[in-house]
């Protein structure tokens, strides 16, 4: 991955140069936008339900026992808000849509269809790779905002549903609302709209430099998800000590 | 490949002099020159390795030469003035269409992206460069649902769309059957009697490269064995070239 790390950062700024031309690509950046959104919406809702409802589970039964109970709401808040939400379903994204990036442009490059669009003129990074980074950079922070939501919901219902934590819906959420700011769901969306340009800008990198036929687009897959997760989990570390501050 | 497809139309004429290529130190192309004239079919034909689609990138500026030079009409295809004077188009060897666009999205797409014409002038252009192939009535299909002949014309009419002025076909018979073979070779000839266009095409399809043929370069291990007309090649002496001319299961060893 490192070794890629200086065409990784080429392609990004030659994206960002392109930007101004995103409004030309609008009519991509919806399809890749709505394409996103519907391959993800329900996946993202599932899991981010059920990893409120696994803190709650985890974190409760203990708070309970030293008579901490309502800090439960504000625990699952937070580590919603500011870190699980946003590291988990930029995990997701990568694994499905970072994916099926480097699949679709790689198998492009392999097939000649870049080249071809070379000979007419057209710049696969305006054509390919500007849609994808905008369509990205707008879904996940959208799709992280649900994930939020949905995940305290989860955790207020097993608060709520079972017998050993038995915290009312309307005292989880009174606590939520004392302990989470504004700014703690901001920092998560922030940093899931970094985490975004990572991932379609490493899969879209993958693509581009796919060789070898069908074995060559398995491979520039399986080094897209990986790279991608990768960089998240350090870029997260990094993030988190900036916002910190 | 550029510019404006409304622009004066004819063809260009093509030298390529000196041109080498090296990779990872292994040469592939060692010295190749040769000439085409404006209008005339000129095919590059030889043994499957020997240089041709590394020649044919070099031409449509996928690739840059180590050494030697391309010029059109006299004007080196490197230097920064010739960007958008002369228009270019590639055959690709399979088409090379986008899978994710329809038959007409394919063939408008240069039209489309650079925005030369409202989607209606487009729509109109589109129907006239497919109905010139033999395809008026698969504009909606997707290139999945089209055999290799047709992917092949659906090229074509993706080249036509830009008036070019000089045409590549990299390998356009490979893979198909002779009838869907001799309906490329056809659709070549009729351009350079309908556009006057010069085309270019890379083959080791004898038939093909006889058959269209105005003129013949035999490459071999990246070097021009011979240049003439088809009766002209035929007839050289050389027993790599009698070999490929001659080939058959019979006589065939390595």
């Amino acid at each position: 991955m490192f070794e890629n790390i200086g065409e990784i950062i080429l392609l990004f700024w030659r994206t960002m140069l392109a930007l101004p031309l995103a409004w030309r690509q609008r009519q991509k950046v919806f399809e890749q936008f709505f394409e996103i959104g519907n391959a993800s919406l329900l996946m993202v809702c599932v899991l981010s339900f059920f990893i409120g409802a696994v803190i709650a589970l985890q974190t409760g039964p203990v708070l309970v026992q030293r008579g901490l109970a309502s800090a439960v709401g504000g625990i699952v808040g937070i580590s919603m808000a500011k870190e699980l939400a946003p590291v988990m379903m930029a995990i997701l994204i990568a694994g499905r849509i970072g994916s099926a990036m480097a699949a679709e442009i790689g198998s492009m490059r392999v097939y000649q269809e870049i080249d071809a669009l070379r000979t007419m003129n057209i710049n696969p990074i305006h054509y390919l790779v500007l849609p994808r980074l905008v369509a990205i950079a707008f879904a996940l922070p959208m799709l992280v905002t649900f994930a939020i939501l949905v995940g305290w919901l989860g955790g207020a219902l097993v608060a709520q549903a079972n017998s050993h934590i038995a915290i009312p819906f309307q005292a989880f959420f009174a606590n939520l609302r004392d302990v989470v700011e504004l700014k703690d769901v901001a920092n998560g969306l922030f940093k899931s709209f970094c985490f975004a340009l990572i991932i379609g800008v490493v899969s879209c990198h993958q693509g581009l430099v796919t060789i070898g036929g069908p074995r060559g687009i398995g491979r520039s897959v399986t080094k897209a998800v990986v790279n991608s997760i990768v960089l998240i989990v350090i870029f997260d570390y990094v993030l988190t000590r900036i916002l910190l501050k | 490949m550029t510019n404006d497809p409304t622009a004066n139309h004819s063809g260009v004429s093509l030298q390529v002099s000196r041109l080498r290529k090296s990779f990872s130190g292994e040469e592939v192309l060692r010295g190749i020159d040769f000439d085409v004239r404006p209008g005339e079919i000129f095919v590059i034909m030889g043994p499957s390795g020997s240089g041709k689609s590394v020649l044919l990138k070099h031409l449509i500026g996928l690739e840059s030469p180590d050494e030697g030079e391309i010029l059109i009409n006299g004007e080196s295809v490197q230097s920064p003035e010739i960007a958008g004077k002369y228009r270019m188009a590639l055959v690709f060897q399979s088409g090379a269409l986008l899978n994710s666009l329809t038959v007409a999205e394919n063939v408008g797409l240069y039209l489309t992206e650079h925005r030369l014409k409202p989607p209606g002038e487009i729509a109109r252009i589109v129907a006239e460069k497919l109905e010139a192939v033999g395809l008026k009535d698969a504009a909606d299909k997707m290139p999945g649902e089209l055999s290799g002949g047709m992917k092949k014309r659906v090229a074509i009419a993706r080249a036509l769309i830009i008036e070019p002025q000089l045409i590549l076909y990299d390998e356009p018979t490979s893979e198909l059957d002779p009838i869907s073979a001799a309906v490329i070779g056809r659709e070549i000839l009729s351009l350079k009697q309908r556009i006057r266009v010069t085309s270019l095409v890379v083959s080791h399809d004898r038939d093909l490269a006889f058959g269209i043929a105005d003129r013949i370069a035999v490459i071999h291990e990246g070097r021009i064995l011979t240049i003439g007309t088809p009766d002209q090649v035929k007839r050289f002496n050389d027993p790599v070239l009698q070999k490929f001319l001659h080939a058959d299961f019979q006589h065939a060893s390595p």
